[in-house]
């Protein structure tokens, strides 16, 4: 998009990449923020259906619709109160960290293909540790607003967090081990083809550890059962019992955008991706190359796909939530040093041994889309060597000269 | 003031001619990493330092990436900034009762410390201007920092780590590309560094570990024997 | 020079490792919290990684980078794993000297002094 700029438009290099620079930016903003406005209101009629109520009916039509936008004005025009005891420095700045930290890792978040804010060979693991950081906003705030509820929920949450790193980090490495790199495009793309090629199904022990990793993504973004940090039968409001108004919805935001982002990892990593169940497009013979309107369309529908994985997953977040009763913090540990780590380890094991006895995997139903070998990374056969050309060309004519180099 | 009006005019300067985005960025961080960390010194409160040496280290990963050590810069956030950091303010927590939280030092120590590190300081600039090749950027930089030549880095690295190196290997006698030289992988490093991984947590469990059980313990067993008795 | 428009070499990263180091350094000397020199040890770990990724990297030094090849990422990372586990130990050590002595002052560790 920015080399069309240059060379059709004919800005300056700089401009050119500032504009897509910025526009990147103020896409995923608004979709974290109107992605949190939706998924509030969703929340709340989740939760009114499951508990047998209606829920929100007459802010903005029968059906609520404009209820969490009267929120957000009453949230702005809240008075904003700080403890007297409270560090004031560390107090304002919390929920701007934990906000940053959601953000940040949208960045490396492939919504189709090629349509990531920056494209790292490390992505899922840049990911993972940016996620990671949105745990120190809450010590800091836990810390820093003075109060005893609010010290023990930053102390719970900073334990539950760093023990629920390890199984997750173990489920992540599985999906990564078969796509043999980092890179969430490739992963993704990976995945495409019938609903079979999707790594869920790829054998039983990656069917195993999806479930590990719902259950530890739910726990590593605070979820109901796992949310401790803020138990409000036990610590009032746990972390942000002391936060009002704006600042507190900047954490409200930082929740539900991570709760979307653990979500859009699990499709990609696990469910396909941007990629539908059926390969509709290669079963028309639909080019999906760069420069085309239907390229550009088939993009735009896997958008949708991994939007609408996403949404699904925070939608069965939000059903476990309002289902399933809290856990007390051992229990929490439990869950994770007990039965996440090992069930993860034996799966990762598995999972290993399951690609070495069958390398090309046995439900590999080729339907004529992408094959891995046009998208693997070519610096194995050395800089600008026998694989460079196979690399990173998603050209809609299968290139059979580097399959038959990955045949071999 | 006058910083700010020199820092103006070279925005400007730099506007007119282009912003170079990846010195912008090198710029944006390295000022953010160098900043904090002197913040870290200057700060009382040890929660805050802990808050200011975050962010360092954050600037600092922002710095490996932009030099194109994205693996490196991924570690450095996932086991410094959340998992070292995040033990180290348990740490604080754990220990940040009212008088320990801002512990003064002597301004006399100051004084000599910031004349040590003023000395040190001065030393490490001059070794760092004095090597003519490390001010030259190579001349293919512009292409290579637009995100055009994506190099994997984590790849090689995972592969050097279990023995096998793609820039010359000394086991299979294959010679770099570039330079001709053999290179040996880091296995046995890294076994080490495994298992020295496990002692310290195992040792650090048991450093840390209460000594209350034991003595509630030492009580019950008197108590019993003190019943049977 | 101008600093926005020219391109960064390996002595602009060097300085920032001499800064980082120097900060840690004179973090180590001043601060009394033995939290703070651990602090102190981190930021000059950090300043040391800080050089060998500029030395290492291709993006810098483009061909003359083959002489360290993948040498200083892997040293950076071996520095990393070595400061989580440093970190860790002296992080057990400090609660232990707290349960012992109340205390996390390292000037008053001095049990030993005759």
């Amino acid at each position: 998009m920015a080399e069309y700029l240059i060379q059709t438009v004919g800005l300056p290099e700089w401009l050119a990449w500032s504009l897509m620079a910025g526009l990147s930016a103020v896409l995923i903003l608004n979709l974290m923020a109107g992605g949190a406005l939706v998924f509030i209101w969703a929340e709340r009629k989740v939760s009114a259906r499951i508990q047998d109520r209606l829920g929100p009916t007459r802010t903005g039509g029968s059906f609520g619709w404009l209820q969490s936008l009267a929120d957000g004005i009453k949230l702005l025009a809240k008075e904003d109160l700080m403890p007297a005891g409270a560090d004031g420095m560390l107090f304002r700045v919390a929920p701007y960290v934990s906000f940053c930290a959601s953000f940040a890792a949208f960045i490396g978040l492939p919504f189709a293909f090629d349509m990531v804010g920056l494209r790292l060979n490390v992505g899922v693991f840049y990911v993972v540790a940016v996620l990671g950081l949105e745990v120190f906003g809450v010590i800091l705030a836990g810390y820093a607003s003075a109060s005893k509820w609010s010290l023990f929920g930053a102390m719970r949450e900073a334990a539950q967090v760093v023990s629920y790193e390890v199984p997750l980090g173990m489920c992540i490495v599985v999906p990564v081990m078969l796509a043999g790199t980092m890179d969430l495009v490739t992963i993704g793309e990976k995945q495409a083809g019938w609903f079979t090629n999707w790594y869920v199904f790829h054998d039983p022990f990656t069917f195993v550890i999806f479930w590990v990793y719902v259950t530890c993504a739910v726990a590593s973004v605070n979820r109901a059962p796992f949310d401790l940090a803020e138990a409000e039968s036990e610590l009032v409001a746990g972390f942000h019992t002391e936060y009002s108004g704006l600042r507190w919805s900047f954490f409200f935001m930082a929740e539900y955008s991570s709760m979307f982002l653990v979500s859009g990892l699990a499709a990609v990593l696990f469910l396909g991706g941007w990629n539908g169940p059926i390969p509709v497009a290669s079963l028309l013979g639909l080019s999906d190359g760069t420069g085309d309107t239907t390229g550009v369309l088939v993009r735009l529908v896997g958008l949708g796909n991994l939007l609408g994985k996403a949404t699904l997953g925070v939608l069965i977040m939000m059903w476990i939530r309002w289902t399933l009763p809290r856990l007390r913090i051992d229990q929490v540990m439990t869950t994770c040093l007990k039965y996440c780590t090992p069930i993860a380890a034996v799966m990762f094991a598995g999972a290993m041994t399951w690609l070495w006895v069958f390398p090309g995997g046995v439900l590999d139903i080729d339907t004529g889309s992408r094959r891995p070998g046009e998208i693997r990374e070519g610096w194995l056969d050395g800089p600008g060597g026998r694989g460079a050309a196979a690399v990173s060309t998603p050209s809609s004519v299968p290139n059979n000269a580097a399959v038959a180099e990955v045949a071999e | 003031m006058i910083g700010t009006l020199f820092g103006v005019s070279s925005l400007l300067a730099a506007t007119s001619g282009g912003i170079n985005w990846h010195s912008f960025f090198f710029l944006l961080f390295a000022l953010l990493a160098c900043g904090l960390a002197v913040a870290v010194v200057l700060a009382d409160n040890v929660v805050r330092m802990a808050f200011y040496l975050v962010l360092s280290l954050g600037a600092t990963a922002g710095l490996f990436f932009l030099a194109g050590a994205e693996f490196v810069g991924a570690m450095q956030l996932m086991i410094y900034v959340g998992g070292t950091l995040v033990l180290l303010i348990f740490g604080v927590m754990l220990t940040a009762q009212e008088p320990f939280v801002a512990i003064k030092t002597p301004a006399r120590d100051k004084v000599l410390a910031g004349i040590v590190g003023g000395g040190l300081l001065a030393v490490l600039l001059q070794a760092a201007f004095t090597g003519p090749a490390w001010s030259e950027a190579p001349a293919d930089m512009a292409e290579r920092t637009l995100g055009q030549v994506t190099q994997p880095s984590a790849t090689p690295l995972g592969m050097a780590l279990v023995g096998v190196r793609v820039d010359g290997d000394v086991a299979s006698g294959e010679r770099s590309p570039a330079d001709g030289n053999v290179r040996s992988g880091y296995l046995l490093p890294f076994e080490i560094v495994s298992v020295h991984l496990l002692v310290v947590l195992v040792g650090a469990a048991y450093l840390a570990r209460t000594k209350r059980r034991k003595a509630v313990a030492i009580a019950r067993d008197e108590s019993t024997t003190g019943g049977v008795r | 020079m101008n600093l926005l428009s020219d391109p960064v070499g390996v002595s602009h990263y060097l300085v920032v490792g001499a800064i980082l180091f120097t900060t840690g350094v004179v973090c180590m000397v001043v601060k009394r919290n033995a939290l703070g020199v651990l602090m102190g040890i981190e930021l000059v770990l950090n300043g040391a990684n800080v050089n060998f990724v500029a030395f290492g990297s291709p993006v810098l030094r483009g061909e003359q980078a083959s002489i360290l090849g993948l040498d200083g990422q892997a040293m950076a990372l071996f520095v990393i794993l070595l400061a989580a586990a440093e970190a860790a130990v002296a992080l057990a050590i400090t609660l232990n000297f707290y349960n012992n002595h109340a205390t996390v002052d390292v000037d008053r560790a001095d049990d030993l002094k005759g």
